[in-house]
């Protein structure tokens, strides 16, 4: 035969599955869709003007720093975009523009830039830009707006639903609490009519997304459920058995976001199923001391951020044997060592 | 049901262990193997199998017969070449192989005759050594792709006892569809080289593994399993659920058996002996006449092949020559393989001999490029969990990239078989396969220094 085309000659595998990059960060996108337009809709559209301005700040840091650092760019795979995003939703609506472009900045520049870029980042850097604004201006960032207010977003400092809980002391009359009107019932906690975060007050958007994530495969379900799951076990515990206590602590504060969308974090969480649980598991535990034990009556984030750092540990201490490995022979006691 | 009773076979944890869902492509499953004409000449490579190159017996001008011994070696670890045509030795020279390495060759002109060699008679066996000796002596190797010599996996090592064969029929590799028109076309010589086998190797479990989306061979096989043997000589039929790389030997070993093959070590240690099923069929006919290896079935398809079908074609023909008489290329290919779309060797162009090893010619056009741009990895964890050996590619990649023995060392990369699993499931398009034979040859390359 004569032949005279060129052949593209590669290693195997000649085949390839559809699932890109860019793909993830639009599926995450996408499922974080559901919680946005509940911010929306909960407290005005100023928390558009919030969105636009930690996603523009974030494509924005993220060019520069790539332009200066000389290195390929990276606006296309949209990852800055989810990091903006999940910012803003992490933030109360009447947060001065201003304040929100310096988390972008921080979690870009410093949390992900500065360690190497996408997937090299220790901690998750929109967590890592909260909890700076978070330290940086307190009054700002605990300025909590009521849910549906009338007559616009005006900033009121208003107490969240943890924080009452808090003051009650658990275990407490939750429901008295509740039937006085202090504190939001059980559905208005359900459809976020409630002051908190943009985004993490509307618990039926959040699962919506987040069960679009776990169909897509986009994530595992072992981090949010070994977290979610460590957290109401010791709630119930600490509640005794309250089951009213038990669900304000799972809806209320940032746990449905965190667990769902910012534990997930591919680049600081383990890779494999086992280091998973651990870290979903340890996520738990932090979240609960410090909502039990602690001066606040949040820990999402610290918590996160702290399982975030042991994440190297984690996976040295699960990495799984390659196939067929034999377990060495355990020592005997009293065997010389 | 005597294997649960003897209770060798575990309870199958035939749950699958990383992998992935490919599409399966198989469309020629409805043709049995064609046999083409006699191509005018052939070449004969003196390396077809994995070990020591073979060394000429014929001369320029000898004329052969086919069937007849051209080449052999001494070294253990290597199988004869038998002329595949009838007809005169034209040169002794070199020719390339799929992967790129020149290795010494015999081309002979065919006189279109395809006379058999005179001396040729069926093997007078007796003992398990003459047994092996006429598997070695037929040219046989694993006709599933590797290449590994038949004889050699045969001869159990002193000291281990093998006592299930497992029949391996999962062809899970995309479009090839020739183990499985074996099951069909050939069924008794599948089931006369499992006897064979089973007597003279003294195997007691014989487990014919199939995946799920072959459901009339699964019946064919079932009906031959049900029809021969008492039930002393049970024959299982183990249906597996369709997932690459199910066929791979120590994947297949644990979906059937539960047993695991620990790194380095060999299916014998677990008391397995795997054998494609196209290579027990043909010792069964090597037995009964005496032919050896000299010719083989492959599958023909992919986009860019204007007539895809299973042919039977004589080794050494020109690549060339068998994609012409499937109507040549129906558009422009952009690549062309030796074997599956998973592992596959890419070549570079059609003017390569077929080998004893190669199940399959696929051509693609360039719509069916698949290719991601390389990102950074993100960590997402696909790699790992595609893995059938329980490897973390992205990591192994990493250590290999930056040249970090001492981190890479305890990750186990020599345990890889280069299946291409994480390569296929990494969103980043980062080429993960090239990365882990990085990653063995510094395991190699340490291994010397020691």
């Amino acid at each position: 035969m004569t032949f005279d085309k060129k052949l593209t000659v590669s290693a195997s595998p000649h085949l390839r599955n559809g699932v890109t990059t860019t793909g993830i960060m639009l599926d995450v996108i996408i499922a974080l869709f559901p919680a946005s337009a509940a911010a929306v809709i909960l407290f005005g559209y100023r928390t558009l003007a919030v969105m636009a301005v930690t996603i523009a700040s974030a494509l924005l840091s993220e060019y520069i720093t790539v332009k200066i650092l000389k290195k390929p760019g990276t606006l296309s795979d949209l990852s800055a975009v989810v990091t903006g995003l999940i910012l803003a939703l992490n933030l109360p609506a009447s947060i001065p523009l201003w304040m929100a472009a310096i988390g972008s900045v921080v979690a870009i520049v410093v949390v992900k830039q500065f360690f190497g870029g996408l997937g090299q980042n220790y901690v998750n850097p929109a967590l890592m830009g909260r909890i700076v604004l978070f330290v940086s201006f307190p009054a700002a960032m605990s300025k909590w707006t009521n849910a549906l207010a009338q007559g616009g977003v005006e900033a009121v400092t208003t107490a969240t639903p943890l924080a009452l809980l808090k003051d009650l002391g658990a275990g407490n009359s939750v429901s008295e609490l509740a039937a006085i009107g202090s504190l939001p019932g059980l559905w208005q906690m359900f459809c976020g009519v409630r002051p908190g975060s943009m985004g993490e007050v509307c618990i039926a958007a959040l699962l919506f997304g987040g069960l679009y994530l776990l169909v897509r495969k986009v994530i595992s379900p072992a981090i949010p459920f070994a977290y979610i799951g460590t957290v109401a076990l010791i709630m119930l515990i600490a509640g005794k058995g309250d089951l009213n206590f038990l669900a304000y602590e799972i809806m209320g504060g940032g746990l449905i976001l965190g667990a769902f969308f910012m534990a997930t974090d591919y680049a600081t969480s383990p890779a494999n199923t086992k280091g998973r649980i651990i870290f979903g598991i340890g996520c738990g535990i932090i979240t609960s001391v410090i909502r039990l034990f602690a001066n606040m009556p949040e820990g999402v984030s610290f918590s996160i951020l702290l399982m975030n750092i042991l994440v190297p540990h984690i996976e040295r201490i699960t990495a799984v044997k390659p196939f067929g490995t034999l377990k060495e022979p355990k020592k005997k006691k009293g065997e010389a060592k | 049901m005597s294997l649960k009773r003897t209770g060798v076979i575990r309870k199958a944890a035939a749950k699958p262990r990383g992998g992935v869902a490919v599409a399966h492509h198989k469309n020629t499953a409805d043709m049995p193997a064609e046999r083409l004409p006699a191509p005018p000449t052939v070449i004969l490579p003196m390396q077809q199998h994995i070990g020591a190159p073979c060394e000429p017996v014929v001369k320029v001008g000898d004329t052969v017969g086919l069937g007849q011994l051209i080449a052999d070696s001494e070294r253990p670890v290597s199988v004869p070449i038998h002329a595949s045509v009838s007809g005169k030795v034209t040169a002794i020279g070199e020719t390339p192989l799929p992967n790129g390495v020149i290795s010494p060759s015999i081309t002979i002109e065919s006189d279109g005759e395809m006379r058999l060699f005179e001396g040729i008679a069926p093997p007078k066996i007796e003992t398990k050594e003459d047994f092996i000796k006429a598997v070695r002596d037929s040219g046989l190797v694993g006709l599933g792709g590797a290449g590994f010599p038949a004889h050699i996996k045969l001869n159990t090592p002193p000291g281990k006892e093998v006592d299930t064969l497992i029949v391996n029929v999962a062809e899970c590799e995309p479009f090839i569809t020739v183990d499985y028109r074996e099951c069909l076309d050939n069924s008794w010589d599948v089931l006369s080289g499992i006897c064979t086998i089973r007597e003279f190797l003294g195997i007691k479990n014989v487990i014919i593994a199939i995946e799920d989306n072959k459901p009339l061979a699964v019946e064919e096989l079932k009906k031959l399993a049900a029809n021969s043997c008492n039930a002393k000589e049970n024959i299982q039929v183990t249906v597996l659920k369709s997932r690459y790389p199910q066929g791979a030997e120590k994947v297949i070993i644990h979906a059937v058996t539960g047993r695991k093959v620990p790194p380095g070590k060999l299916p014998a240690d677990a008391g397995c002996l795997v054998m494609n099923v196209a290579s027990v069929a043909f010792v069964a006919r090597y037995l009964k006449s005496g032919k050896s290896l000299t010719s083989r079935s492959l599958t023909v398809d992919g986009s860019a092949i204007a007539e895809p079908k299973n042919v039977r074609v004589p080794i050494g023909t020109d690549i060339g020559y068998i994609i012409e008489h499937c109507g040549g290329f129906k558009t422009d290919p952009y690549k062309l393989l030796m074997g599956g779309p998973m592992m596959g060797l890419a070549l570079i162009g059609p003017n390569i001999p077929l080998l004893k090893q190669n199940n399959a010619i696929l051509a693609f056009s360039a719509n069916d490029r698949r290719t991601k741009t390389e990102r950074p990895c993100i960590r997402c964890g696909r790699c790992v969990k595609a893995c059938p050996m329980l490897l973390t590619p992205f990591a192994i990649a990493r250590f290999a990239r930056t040249d970090n023995y001492e981190k890479l060392e305890p990750l186990g990369a020599t345990a890889c078989m280069e299946c291409g699993c994480c390569a296929y499931a990494c969103p980043s398009g980062i080429p993960l396969v090239q990365y882990m034979r990085l990653a063995k040859s510094m395991h190699s390359e340490q291994e010397a220094k020691k």
